[in-house]
């Protein structure tokens, strides 16, 4: 007999949810011996209520109505609720103000069958704390958290996510000849970059800068080779003294998707799978869209993509070292 | 994942190009020359594969980097891959063809209001007639495409062609170009960064 479930979803069985359980426990644990205290927030929220955070990350497109008409959408991350939180349970609270979360979210992707829609997330918000001193807290405890969980070989991927947009605005660029650029650059499609960035009629240090920048990746050296990366400067001098510098590649091509980042962006990998596991930035705008004007940063990380990681770590290691 | 880039080759109409590169680059192809059947030639980090298999096997990090037409890269735009050089080789149009003498694309859409397409890439030929402003009827063929309208199965065709030699074969003429397709080299997101010393040396070969 079939019983269908929604697609993306899946129900998880008593051996991935020990593990998962474990992996979530201990990055949990991390999170909260780092001060950031655990919040809840309603799965459903109003829709004009997300809304009010960034139009393009407000809400999966899952949604409902109530009793009332109003309509109800399930969150497509934790930040935008915590940032509500935030404004209203915390509207007087001295900050900075730490919180973790480990919960479900939800995105639909028009990608192939079988692509996860509901996600549990694992996760920080620092807020209250401004510039390269909470990116680096941040970006610490993300590689510590994974230590906890059990990874080795985590690295995580910092970038400005409005480092492309103030050159093409110093270079005279028009507003809407922004928009397709950033969206060519996201994809990371070079060659259309290339092309686009020929027709903007530069000249050519100008034209060959914002062809050759976004390909710029790896340890600090390459920070000081343009300039304009002061933020991302003075961070790596913070991972320094944390002693996590050397789990840091810098990545000047680095766009995320969401709406709401206003400089420093995120993303973390493994060597021994493909695909990223949870991202994040420097969002000073979002928690002033609902009253309280405060800066913050944060990380998530997909628990599911940890555990496949921390599986294919162990794979690898077995192979590498044969007892 | 190991330290060694794995390159995921395309067989078919890209095979000879990509091998040519691949020499260039100090790969040895002689094994993959020699030997039609095998799939996976571990001790020079090649896996080869159909053009349209090779960004799925990149997106999930089984092979760092690859090579496919730009024609795949335009139907699989969903996939997460990074889209590095232009390599050249491989020239090949992207058109709609109907069958000569007349114009059945044009009458379908004056009289039915709406074309019927057969092709092998619905989303690069559906979003042609979208933006184009025109309402198609999609038909997605796994075989030869030309056969479609010679038995009026549709109006017209989206397919890619080098010389258009099959296409005149079959009394179809091109219509409409929609893009140039050439061979691309794109690369997993993560090694891009993991291994981009490795992935920077290739590209820079290659632009050399």
């Amino acid at each position: 007999m079939s019983h269908p479930i929604p697609p993306g979803t899946r129900d998880v069985l008593p051996e991935e949810m020990r593990e998962l359980r474990s992996i979530g426990g201990r990055m949990r644990a991390a999170f909260e011996d780092a001060g950031y205290g655990e919040v809840h927030t309603p799965a459903l929220e109003y829709e004009e209520v997300l809304l009010r955070g960034d139009a393009r990350a407000a809400g999966a497109r899952y949604r409902s109505f109530d009793e009332q008409g109003a309509v109800l959408a399930l969150r497509s991350d934790m930040t935008i609720p915590i940032a509500r939180v935030v404004a209203t349970r915390y509207a007087y609270a001295k900050p900075p103000l730490r919180f973790s979360y480990l919960a479900h979210a939800w995105r639909v992707t028009d990608r192939g069958v079988g692509e996860p829609r509901e996600f549990l997330q694992a996760g920080i918000e620092l807020i209250g704390v401004p510039g390269a001193d909470g990116e680096a807290e941040v970006v610490a405890l993300t590689v510590e958290a994974l230590n906890a969980a059990g990874l080795r070989r985590h690295r995580v991927g910092v970038g400005d996510g409005a480092l492309y947009r103030g050159l093409l605005s110093s270079f005279g660029v028009s507003a809407e000849a922004h928009m397709p650029l950033l969206e060519t650059l996201s994809r990371r499609d070079l060659v259309g970059l290339e092309a686009q960035v020929s027709r903007l009629g530069l000249d050519p240090g100008q034209r060959d800068l914002l062809v050759e920048l976004p390909q710029l990746r790896g340890g600090a050296e390459i920070l000081s080779q343009t300039p304009g990366l002061e933020g991302l400067q003075s961070l790596h001098a913070r991972l320094e003294e944390r002693g996590v510098a050397d789990r840091v590649i810098y990545d000047l091509g680095m766009v995320r998707e969401l709406g709401y980042y206003t400089g420093s962006v995120f993303e973390v990998y493994d060597p021994a799978v493909g695909f990223t596991l949870g991202g994040g930035g420097r969002y000073d705008e979002l928690i002033g869209r609902f009253g309280r004007d405060l800066p913050a940063c944060g990380i998530a990380l997909d628990v599911q993509r940890v555990h496949l990681a921390q599986a294919a770590e162990d794979a690898l290691g077995a192979k590498e070292q044969p007892e | 994942m190991n330290d060694r880039l794995t390159i995921a080759v395309p067989r078919g109409a890209l095979f000879g190009g990509t091998l040519d590169l691949l020499d260039r680059l100090g790969v040895d192809t002689s094994e993959v020359r020699s030997n039609d059947r095998r799939l996976l030639f571990a001790d020079v980090g090649i896996v080869t594969m159909r053009p349209s298999d090779v960004p799925t096997y990149v997106e999930h990090g089984s092979a760092d980097i690859g090579i496919t037409g730009k024609d795949v890269l335009l139907e699989q735009s969903q996939r997460k891959v990074y889209e590095l050089l232009d390599l050249g080789y491989g020239q090949c149009e992207m058109v709609v063809a109907a069958p000569g003498g007349g114009d059945p694309i044009g009458d379908a859409l004056r009289r039915l209001g709406r074309v019927r397409i057969a092709t092998k890439y619905p989303k690069v030929a559906g979003e042609h007639f979208q933006a184009t402003g025109r309402q198609a009827e999609i038909v997605e063929v796994k075989g030869s495409v030309e056969l479609a309208p010679l038995t009026g199965l549709v109006d017209g065709i989206v397919d890619l062609t080098a010389t258009g030699k099959t296409l005149a074969e079959n009394n179809l003429t091109i219509v409409e170009r929609i893009a140039t397709c050439t061979a691309r080299l794109i690369a997993n997101p993560v090694a891009h960064k993991l291994k981009a010393a490795e992935i920077d040396a290739i590209v820079e070969q290659v632009r050399r």
